[in-house]
């Protein structure tokens, strides 16, 4: 119980931090891209400002274990990889061309108009069929 | 125009704030990674049976409390097209790619460079370098966004 409360207190705060800062809107995160046109700079301050707690929660980490009990994630992997490489170049042309990624996608469901749920729908399609384009690909050109 | 683009840094900021404090209590409450296209995708392949309530009371504040909010602020819009062929396309490759990659501006841009992660920080450089590249041709050569 105290595992979903947590959960959506978590949720709670991510949606409201993407409501205010304006990354719902996708004039800001397409003027952030923009840099050859009206070059938007908020998503800095935005990825600044939530970096800043969470490197702090990063370093709270040590020589404790969470609140629900069990461990804290593995270290980050070093291995870079094709897939890394290839799923962020993807989702960068998505991102690009809608200004939206999948947190403000959610958190602009409710008032965002239809457009949102267009992009919704087809973002949980692409990551339904996601696990058979990347057998493929591995098929294809083996990852390392 | 110009009086009004420090409170939109002032609010990214406090915003941002928000977001990473949505993060850390994640991390230090549950033991999780606050990464939404993971939380998502883990839902919809099936991936994350294991906790899916946990998953889905997440997504649950991240829809609701913007419906709270809305109300209280005037002139919220989000801009985004409505060229239906631009939105579909644009969803497909987030939701492949986020897959692909295994995280988002979320999980590899907050989680993972707060924690200098060499994978969260070459994830996002390449997923900032793609979508500037992307608005340059379909914004200032196509036309089309």
């Amino acid at each position: 119980m105290t595992r979903i409360l947590l959960a959506l207190i978590a949720g709670g705060l991510f949606g409201a931090g993407l409501f205010i800062s304006g990354m719902t809107d996708t004039s800001k995160v397409q003027g952030w891209l923009d840099v050859f046109g009206n070059w938007d700079p908020t998503l800095a301050f935005v990825m600044g400002g939530a970096i800043l707690p969470m490197a702090i929660a990063w370093v709270f980490t040590k020589g404790r274990t969470p609140v629900v009990g069990g461990d804290f994630p593995a270290p980050s992997d070093p291995k870079l990889g094709r897939n890394l490489v290839l799923g962020s170049v993807l989702f960068g042309v998505g991102w690009g061309l809608a200004g939206l990624c999948p947190g403000p996608a959610v958190a602009s469901l409710s008032y965002g108009g239809w457009p949102h749920w267009v992009f919704f729908a087809a973002m949980l399609a692409g990551m339904a069929i996601a696990p058979m384009a990347r057998a493929q690909l591995d098929s294809a050109v083996p990852a390392e | 125009m110009l009086n009004s683009i420090p409170t939109d840094w002032l609010f990214g900021l406090g915003g941002g704030l928000l977001i990473g404090l949505g993060g850390a209590v994640y991390l230090l409450g549950n033991g999780r990674i606050m990464g939404a296209s993971g939380i998502i995708g883990g839902l919809v392949d099936g991936s994350g049976k294991g906790n899916m309530s946990e998953r889905l009371a997440f997504l649950a504040g991240v829809f609701l409390v913007p419906v709270l909010l809305y109300p209280m602020f005037s002139e919220v819009n989000t801009h985004a097209t409505t060229n239906i062929i631009v939105l579909i396309a644009a969803g497909l490759c987030v939701g492949v790619g986020t897959r692909l990659a295994n995280g988002c501006t979320s999980g590899h841009g907050v989680c993972g460079i707060s924690r200098l992660s060499l994978r969260g920080m070459v994830a996002t450089v390449f997923y900032i370098m793609a979508g500037g590249l992307t608005v340059v041709l379909f914004r200032h050569i196509l036309g089309v966004i």
